[in-house]
């Protein structure tokens, strides 16, 4: 067997998690291509894979998915629980259906794909961090957001970038309200090109950046102020 | 005729220091921030005496009987423990909050020992990790520099809930301290008035923290051990609940433990004292049949070998020192007397870690104070003051007719107030009275 060619095949309904994970961990493992199936719900599968490889999940998840991939790209076939590819460093993680809360919570790097909708929390606290959702967001997304692009095609909940600091937030949609210090933004050529770049990274080439609204920080919260003592 | 005057009364309620707080807030309208933990007078362990052993006890001979300090932690889950010399181990303190130097002291004097020290809320940097022996990475709300990497190079995990000096509150580090590599580290703009979540982002309640430990567990393949740190307040439900969730080790951090820069409202008005957590703590333990197999650490307001040797007695595995080990490397020293006027304070009460102007060169990123501070004479100092420290500890639980520091038990103290006697509880001295005793939590 061509284990170049063939992907190695996990199953969670015959194999413990612990079994599936240290496979994916084993650094003596020669698969580039992994498929696991049966995930049935299963929470932290497939996190902490630390090499180039790709990893399929072939169906629903639990909570954190994939949590602090780096370097790996895992496609998963199914929804998303809560946390999903949190603290992920590099690599990607691309779900095909919805995810729960906190999807790529303090996510440092790589990219992050939604196909469907995501829930509250989306990209809070992102440091770094690529998300493209496909369709909505919950409430207090991008809170307390560092860094990182959070692209929504859909509409974004309450609170939207909430104490943010320096990511940016791209929405096609409406917008419920905003967190303290966020505001809508000028969308200047380099935002369109990297607006651009990364809808078509999540395959959506043909949306129109015209169509979005750039948010990002007032920086108004930056230094403590009396007159800011309602907002902290 | 002699006129008779009255002597200027200071109120009670209305002390200099309140006053002068009324006038400093109607000045800049916004609250004191500063470090350290809680000042104000509070039941401790000075208000708890062991019982020495004479004819119904036979102590161990002073200095030639073994009495043993060595302590595991960890060993529910974890394929290695940490195995610590001395049960006097090293608090969180972030890089930010200290310079690298200081940290970097803090690791050599802990290795020096065999104990452990902490990360804190903003990573781990190459010099702690190369100067520690056992290395506590600490995961926190923020999640600042989190990275799977130092997760698999720490020795522990620990997942920080709260801390005593602001239970329910996040971090923060003010500008002054954000440098070009704090920053870099944090994900930060460089300056800016630092405000961390005091919420976790991905986890909301018990139930979520139990898929969360075993998260990580996965993550480092079930090596680490993983701490659950928590600041007291409803100490007997927080362990219970961080037991059910699959900490290994508990650690509760008493209202007196520091902080690097908290509000003054929040560190002297929130939390509870140390000495009223232990016994809570140790119940729920106890309750879980898991004490001893769960280890409890204690911090807050540790400063001898009595305060480790009683922390113990009430049922403590290990201790933890924030203040005392700072104060050990230098921080409050007289010789910065000059400097510490300069700035309105005196060497003793120096609290304005947020500043960033510690004439001692600890609390502080400025690169020129930094370069004060010898990492080598500050592990040596902090190495010598743990040993003083076990030694004493030691000295009791020989006295007690104990021959390891882990067999000092309740039974051991007395209290010679009734506050102490209700919080400890333990007997007030000559009676066999602990107040509330029977009564349920």
């Amino acid at each position: 067997m061509d284990a170049l060619t063939t992907p190695l095949e996990l199953d969670l309904a015959s194999s413990t998690l612990r079994e599936v994970n240290a496979t994916l961990h084993d650094a003596e493992l020669v698969a580039d291509e992994v498929v696991v199936r049966n995930p049935a719900g299963k929470h932290s599968v497939a996190v902490g894979l630390d090499r180039p490889m790709r990893v399929t999940i072939d169906g629903h998840v639990g909570y954190y998915a994939a949590g602090m991939n780096q370097s790996a790209d895992v496609v998963i076939n199914g929804n998303v629980g809560v946390g999903v590819a949190e603290n992920m460093m590099s690599g990607s993680v691309w779900v095909k259906g919805s995810a729960s809360q906190s999807a790529g919570a303090t996510a440092h790097g790589g990219l992050l794909v939604i196909e469907g909708d995501a829930a509250a929390r989306c990209g809070i606290s992102m440091k770094g961090v690529d998300i493209v959702v496909g369709g909505s967001i919950g409430h207090m997304s991008a809170f307390m957001a560092q860094a990182g692009t959070l692209v929504v095609r859909g509409d974004a909940g309450d609170a939207l970038g909430d104490s943010i600091y320096e990511a940016r937030l791209y929405v096609r949609g409406t917008v419920a309200s905003l967190g303290a210090d966020c505001v809508a933004k000028e969308m200047r050529p380099e935002h369109h090109e990297e607006l651009a770049a990364l809808l078509k990274s999540a395959g959506f080439d043909d949306d129109d950046t015209h169509q979005y609204t750039r948010y990002g920080s007032a920086r108004s919260l930056y230094h403590f102020h009396v007159d800011n003592t309602s907002a902290y | 005729m002699t006129q008779h005057r009255t002597v200027p009364r200071q109120s009670a309620t209305f002390d200099p220091s309140v006053i002068a707080e009324i006038q400093r807030a109607a000045d800049t309208g916004i609250y004191d921030i500063r470090g350290w933990g809680a000042k104000r007078a509070l039941p401790h362990f000075d208000d708890l005496l062991f019982l020495g052993a004479s004819m119904s006890r036979y102590p161990l001979e002073g200095y030639r009987e073994r009495c043993g300090t060595d302590v595991v932690l960890g060993d529910r889950n974890a394929t290695y423990p940490l195995h610590l010399e001395t049960p006097v181990t090293i608090a969180g303190m972030s890089f930010g909050a200290l310079s690298g130097r200081a940290k970097e002291a803090l690791g050599r004097g802990a290795s020096e020992v065999g104990t452990s020290t902490t990360t804190g809320d903003g990573g781990m940097t190459p010099e702690e990790r190369d100067q520690s022996k056992h290395l506590v990475y600490q995961y926190l709300p923020s999640r600042y520099g989190m990275n799977p990497d130092d997760l698999r190079k720490a020795d522990a995990i620990e997942i920080v809930l709260g801390q005593g000096a602001k239970p329910g509150g996040g971090g923060m580090l003010l500008g002054q301290k954000i440098t070009e590599r704090v920053a870099g580290m944090r994900t930060l703009p460089q300056g800016v008035d630092q405000r961390s979540a005091s919420r976790h982002p991905d986890w909301t309640g018990p139930d979520d923290l139990t898929i969360k430990i075993a998260e990580i567990r996965e993550i480092t393949d079930w090596e680490k051990p993983i701490y659950v740190k928590v600041g007291a307040t409803r100490t007997y439900y927080d362990v219970k609940l961080a037991v059910h969730a699959g900490a290994d080790v508990v650690v509760v951090d008493g209202m007196q433990g520091g902080t690097a820069a908290t509000q003054e409202v929040f560190i002297e008005h929130v939390g509870i004292p140390t000495l009223a957590a232990i016994p809570q703590a140790v119940q729920a333990l106890q309750e879980l049949g898991v004490h001893r197999k769960v280890q409890l650490i204690v911090s807050g307001g540790i400063r001898s070998g009595a305060d480790v040797a009683k922390a113990m007695a009430l049922g403590a595995d290990a201790v933890a020192i924030g203040t005392a080990a700072l104060i050990a490397l230098g921080d409050n020293d007289p010789r910065w007397q000059a400097e510490y006027e300069a700035l309105g304070t005196t060497a003793g009460a120096y609290d304005d870690f947020q500043d960033g102007k510690d004439p001692a060169g600890i609390t502080t990123q400025d690169p020129e104070l930094q370069m004060r501070f010898d990492p080598v004479e500050g592990g040596r100092r902090l190495a010598n003051y743990i040993r003083v420290l076990t030694m004493e500890a030691q000295t009791i639980a020989r006295a007690c007719g104990k021959a390891h520091l882990q067999h000092l038990e309740p039974e051991d103290l007395v209290a010679v107030t009734i506050e102490a006697a209700a919080m400890a509880r333990v007997p007030l001295a000559g009676t066999s009275w602990i107040p509330g005793a029977g009564a349920t939590l």
